[in-house]
């Protein structure tokens, strides 16, 4: 019985990873544009700008399906565990880290799962602002992770990764999507150079994530004045 | 449909079809030669070219024989996809979001039922009149007068170029003609998409061949050696199929140099956009060839000219 329901589980799971890639595809004809890096099997991870809940399928979708098979994206759990739904899609269809943001609540030790996850060879999605990105600014701050992750790890390419137009397609508020075309953008890997400190690092890959970025179309208006 | 028409839209695909596979011989023999893969960038572009128009001459012979409204839905497709290749680029703001969801999701597909049903006193000016008016107004509601004047403009150029114009190629249909059978308004679409496809294929290869004096140097590498060799091209090829068309075989001649001409112009007009925004592809949605609107950029220009002309000279 317990086999049986397993096995239904992952057949699920892989129709509904298809059936969001469809989706992805359909909405914002969503396109990969390999700019640093080649589509080859390396282990790496994908460090991406986080403005929406749909930047993480975004970059899942783009990437070729041997690829995406040894993916995994880090993600709260408190968010992909609250319903039954969402623990079904977090972990099996995107076979999610699942980490605890809340350090007053939790046991273990976020990092660790993250480091484990990298030590049995799979390759990770992370969004290293640590939150979705509601200001003007195109990048918050980093935090720590991606430093530790770059020092435990140093063999591992660290891809900045850029997720364009998302805010357009689907502004915070708003109920139907635009299907204009999203790109996500692959830039080249950074590695934690010896010496290197943490806030030098984490400028260093803020600056290559931005620098992704589109420019903006002109002529950019000044802001109103309110 | 009659079974001339049929029989016609046959000849005709059976036609590009032997010059397709002329094509994809010519790349497989060049492959033999040189090898295949990486090491042959250009050769395999080229294949890249002809797959991708082996596809659309498919699809769009399907459409035909579908009828009208396999066409109207074809031109429809092509609309949604130049129309998000083309709003991508533009600026916006959250204010524009109800606006531009209307463009895609009512202006577009209200535009290519008037043109199905033959309301032609709707499809003529409800872009230019009723999404010019009222688009503004849903934007403006929201009350970000930040760039408001470039929204608006960019939205609704973009609207005018990617569903009004390449509306107006359905909207032949809805054309009639002394002695023409309405049907055959499908062979006039094939017409005019041939002569501008031909026009701009070969003022590519004359202009690679002879070309020596830019048009707009700096701005696009069309030369006047290849745009007037393409132009005249399609005067000839025109006149080769004035059969399809109701026109005397001179009144075919000079409707294709006009289109083509006009679809030139287009190409001038859309590659000034693209440097504008920094791009050198619309987007990556037909391979080897960029986007919908580096595909469609001339038809666009010229249908709705090819349409108005259509209608006050030969029309009944």
């Amino acid at each position: 019985m317990g086999t049986i329901t397993r096995l239904l589980r992952r057949i699920a799971a892989r129709a509904t990873g298809h059936v969001l890639v469809f989706i992805a595809r359909f909405i914002t004809a969503v396109r990969a544009d390999w700019r640093g890096i080649e589509p080859v099997p390396r282990q790496r991870v994908y460090f991406a700008n986080h403005v929406s809940n749909a930047d993480m399928p975004m970059i899942w979708a783009v990437l070729p399906p041997a690829l995406r098979r040894e993916v995994r994206p880090v993600a709260a759990a408190d968010y992909w565990l609250k319903t039954p739904l969402r623990a079904f899609v977090g972990p099996e269809v995107f076979n999610c880290v699942l980490v605890d943001r809340r350090p007053e609540a939790r046991s273990d030790d976020p990092l660790e799962s993250i480091l484990a996850a990298l030590r049995e060879g799979s390759s990770l999605i992370i969004f290293p602002e640590g939150g979705r990105n509601m200001g003007p600014d195109p990048l918050l701050p980093f935090k720590a992770g991606l430093y530790n992750i770059g020092r435990a790890c140093p063999e591992v390419d660290l891809v900045p990764t850029w997720i364009a137009n998302l805010t357009a397609i689907m502004p915070k508020g708003e109920i139907i999507p635009l299907p204009l075309i999203c790109t996500v953008t692959f830039g080249a890997p950074l590695h934690v150079d010896p010496g290197e400190d943490k806030d030098a690092f984490l400028a260093r890959a803020s600056g290559a994530l931005a620098a992704l970025a589109p420019p903006p179309p002109p002529p950019a208006p000044e802001q109103a004045p309110a | 449909m009659t079974d001339t028409t049929y029989q016609h839209i046959l000849i005709l695909f059976l036609g590009v079809c032997g010059l397709l596979l002329a094509l994809t011989l010519f790349g497989a023999a060049l492959r033999a030669r040189y090898g295949r893969g990486q090491d042959n960038p250009v050769i395999e572009t080229y294949m890249t070219r002809v797959h991708s128009w082996w596809t659309m001459v498919l699809l769009f012979v399907l459409a035909l024989m579908l009828g009208r409204v396999g066409v109207v839905l074809l031109f429809a497709f092509a609309s949604f996809s130049a129309l998000r290749e083309f709003l991508t680029l533009t600026y916006k703001r959250q204010a524009d979001h109800i606006a531009l969801a209307l463009a895609f999701f009512a202006v577009l597909p209200l535009q290519y039922l008037f043109v199905g049903l033959g309301w032609q006193a709707v499809y003529t000016v409800f872009i230019p009149v009723y999404a010019f008016l009222l688009l503004p107004v849903v934007s403006a509601l929201r009350g970000d007068a930040s760039g408001f004047l470039v929204r608006v403009a960019e939205t609704q150029w973009g609207l005018m170029i990617t569903v009004f114009c390449a509306s107006h190629v359905p909207a032949l249909l809805n054309l009639g003609f002394p002695d023409y059978p309405a049907d055959r308004g499908l062979l006039l679409i094939a017409f005019l998409v041939m002569v501008v496809q031909f026009g701009d294929l070969l003022d590519f290869y004359f202009g690679r061949r002879l070309g020596r004096t830019r048009i707009v140097p700096g701005l696009s590498p069309k030369t006047w050696e290849g745009a007037s060799l393409g132009v005249a091209s399609a005067a000839l090829i025109g006149g080769a199929l004035a059969w399809l068309t109701p026109f005397p075989v001179w009144g075919a001649m000079a409707m294709a140099a006009v289109a083509s001409a006009t679809g030139q112009a287009g190409n001038l007009v859309i590659a000034a956009i693209k440097r504008d925004r920094g791009v050198r592809d619309w987007s990556h949605l037909i391979p080897g060839q960029g986007g919908f609107v580096d595909q469609m950029d001339s038809v666009m220009f010229a249908a709705p000219v090819f349409y108005h002309l259509t209608a006050l000279a030969w029309a009944s």
